[in-house]
């Protein structure tokens, strides 16, 4: 509130006014920090400082560690591409106990179109860490940990999260999976402004979900067609006669993330599955802390495993477009699609 | 100028009025004992506002008795100030080029790109180049990053002030062959300590501690950059009356100028991109308004431009319109290795 008006409201002086706004404003600044405590507070507290570690070599490298902690990872990409394989692996992850560099905490799955199941992550688990589920009744409670809900409605997975909020950290929960944000939304049919709003809310409240209780919070989004209209550009970069104006225009068929602009600049992680000319890539396109790196990888029973962990460092064009030419060719594991 | 105007609390002004006292010019022509009678008031309070008054009048020029309008500088002095400001370094020589040498210190720069060109790492770059010491052509000064989304990621920041930490020592190496290396006192964890973070979580906590800045930096003199990662989160999702978000941002940019001014140090405040039907087509821009786009002395935006990262000068008073590529490495943000590209100029 300006000054002025503060100052009608309370009939007192200009002195006065301005000495209770700087107190006022001092009390309700957050905290300053230093960001080596922050550094030195995370290597401490947090398992692997504050990473969950997908499995996936090349790909934790990049990462520092592996998913980090109070951020939004998003998963994006075509459909059967992979994305619930990649989030029903995590989820087995978070629930494993410390000692084989699991999470050793429960996992929420909010799981729109039913695309989990129990017996593949049973199945993965049994491939990929022999060692662990053999042992008695270690597969029962392992899935017992994850808890899978399915939402009716975003006002459904509106409920439940803010229900989860207070319930997170006693009930030692390490993970949220939401497998996908874009189903949800696009049951609704409200359009233009009012969704915008309605996922602007959503944004804010699952950013500081995660950052609140310092857990990872992975969710998937779909792809669409670009339209015709949209343009990637500023109106300055049409006076600025570079030569690869003209290139450009021939990626006006290709795929874009859904969920818009907003929410693309929500998401602290961003790792994008596609498939070109018949091999699955997955590609780090937006990262604070890693160049945008791409890994051929296939799906096994075992779950989603790296073809190279080697990882080979993309372009401009190719990092944020996505494809999925010579992908329907390709056999859906298990017939289940992901 | 009317009286109704000073900065006085309503009753006493309601007073001022009632006794016949509208125009300022009435009341400096008034002893502060007759004012204090014929308004009812306090001789306090009559002294104060015969202070206000005569403040008011001194900086109105059509009063005609000064001469000289308090606070102004002439336009001499001011170029030797211009010329002398010191600037920080983006670590990328082509992008210091076009910004005139860096990032200039107080003024407010807004930079402004879509989702992962390269926002916050020009900000944490910043962040850390405004340590670097005098002796090697830096600042020497502390930064403030005020974190909004939660995209400051410390192990990045890290990595930057080792990669920054090792260029210090290379120069050193080669500058001094003939002479002991100097080792550098700095080291990463040193850089780390001199970051002010602030996890700002709605926009009360963005104004709140806007205004409590001043009292911060007075008590830390040697921040000289003040980075907020981004201006806009807050803003775009939470705010339903638009007429109030213009007047908040505006006044938020005035305080942010104000204490570019004050203490001498550099503003950089990111933004995100909207899309806006113009000229019968979306384009992108940058996010809160044309209102907004006002309010920032330096815009610069940053884009993809084929297979490469660039910077673009939108606005700025006294540099051209330009732009540059830049790209970005494990150690932070460097020149791309196709300079030979030169800077597209306008």
């Amino acid at each position: 509130m300006p000054e002025f008006e503060l100052m009608e409201l309370l009939d007192v002086g200009m002195k006065e006014t301005k000495s209770a706004v700087a107190l006022i404003s001092e009390a309700t600044s957050p905290p300053c920090q230093s960001a080596r405590s922050l550094l030195e507070r995370k290597v401490e507290n947090e398992h692997l400082s504050g990473h969950l570690p997908t499995h996936l070599k090349g790909l934790d490298e990049t990462l520092c560690g592996g998913i980090p902690f109070g951020v939004l990872t998003e998963l994006v990409g075509p459909p059967g591409i992979g994305k619930s394989q990649f989030c029903m692996k995590l989820a087995l992850s978070a629930s494993f106990p410390a000692a084989y560099g699991g999470l050793d905490g429960r996992v929420v799955y909010i799981d729109v179109e039913s695309k989990f199941s129990s017996r593949r992550v049973i199945e993965m688990g049994l491939e990929s860490f022999p060692e662990v589920f053999h042992l008695k009744g270690m597969a029962q409670e392992m899935a017992g940990r994850i808890l899978v809900l399915r939402p009716t409605s975003l006002a459904n997975f509106t409920e439940s999260i803010q229900e989860l909020k207070d319930s997170i950290l006693q009930n030692q929960v390490k993970l949220l999976v939401i497998d996908s944000m874009t189903a949800l939304l696009s049951g609704e049919n409200k359009q233009g402004a009012q969704r915008q709003q309605q996922l602007g809310w959503h944004i804010s409240f699952l950013k500081s979900l995660a950052e609140f209780s310092r857990i990872p919070i992975v969710v998937t989004n779909q792809v669409r067609s670009q339209n015709r209209d949209e343009t990637s550009h500023y109106s300055f970069q049409a006076k600025l006669k570079d030569g690869l104006q003209e290139q450009t225009k021939t990626y006006d068929s290709h795929l874009v993330a859904a969920l818009g602009i907003n929410w693309a600049h929500a998401v602290t992680i961003r790792l994008v599955l596609e498939a070109k000319s018949g091999q699955r890539i997955i590609k780090v396109a937006k990262s604070p802390m890693s160049p945008p790196l791409a890994f051929p990888f296939h799906i096994t029973s075992a779950g989603i495993s790296l073809l190279s962990d080697k990882g080979t460092e993309l372009k401009g064009p190719g990092i944020n477009t996505i494809h999925a030419r010579g992908h329907i060719d390709m056999i859906n594991f298990h017939g289940e699609c992901s | 100028m009317e009286a109704w105007r000073l900065a006085l609390s309503s009753s006493i002004r309601g007073k001022l009025i009632s006794a016949g006292y509208t125009s300022l010019s009435s009341i400096s022509s008034v002893s502060s004992s007759d004012l204090a009678r014929d308004a009812n008031i306090t001789e306090d309070e009559a002294f104060e506002i015969l202070k206000l008054a005569n403040q008011s009048s001194g900086s109105n020029s059509c009063n005609g008795n000064r001469s000289l309008i308090n606070g102004a500088k002439n336009a001499w002095d001011m170029l030797h100030e211009e010329e002398s400001l010191p600037r920080i370094t983006t670590s990328c020589s082509d992008l210091d080029n076009i910004l005139g040498g860096g990032i200039s210190c107080r003024d407010v720069t807004e930079i402004g790109g879509v989702p992962g060109i390269g926002k916050t790492q020009i900000g944490i770059q910043l962040s850390v180049n405004v340590q670097i010491p005098r002796e090697f052509g830096g600042l020497g000064g502390k930064a403030i990053y005020i974190d909004t989304e939660g995209s400051f990621m410390v192990e990045r920041a890290l990595q930057i002030a080792e990669a920054c930490v090792e260029d210090m020592e290379e120069y050193t190496g080669y500058m001094h062959k003939h002479f002991k290396a100097n080792q550098v006192q700095m080291k990463p964890k040193d850089i780390l300590e001199n970051i002010f973070y602030f996890r700002v979580c709605s926009y009360t906590e963005q104004i709140a501690l806007v205004n409590h800045l001043d009292k911060f930096i007075s008590e830390n003199k040697d921040v000289k950059v003040v980075i907020v990662d981004s201006i806009t989160f807050h803003f775009r999702q939470d705010f339903d009356d638009l007429v109030q978000r213009t007047r908040v941002l505006s006044e938020m940019a005035l305080k942010f100028m104000k204490l570019a001014k004050k203490f001498s140090l550099a503003v950089v405040l990111l933004n995100q991109v909207t899309t806006k039907y113009t000229e019968g087509s979306f384009q992108l821009a940058l996010a809160l308004g044309d209102s907004w786009s006002h309010s920032c002395t330096n815009r610069v935006i940053l884009y993809w431009n084929g297979d490469e990262r660039y910077a673009y000068i939108d606005k700025s008073p006294s540099l051209p319109s330009a732009s540059a590529s830049y790209t970005v490495t494990s150690r932070g943000l460097r020149n791309s290795s196709s300079s030979s590209k030169r800077v597209k100029m306008m």
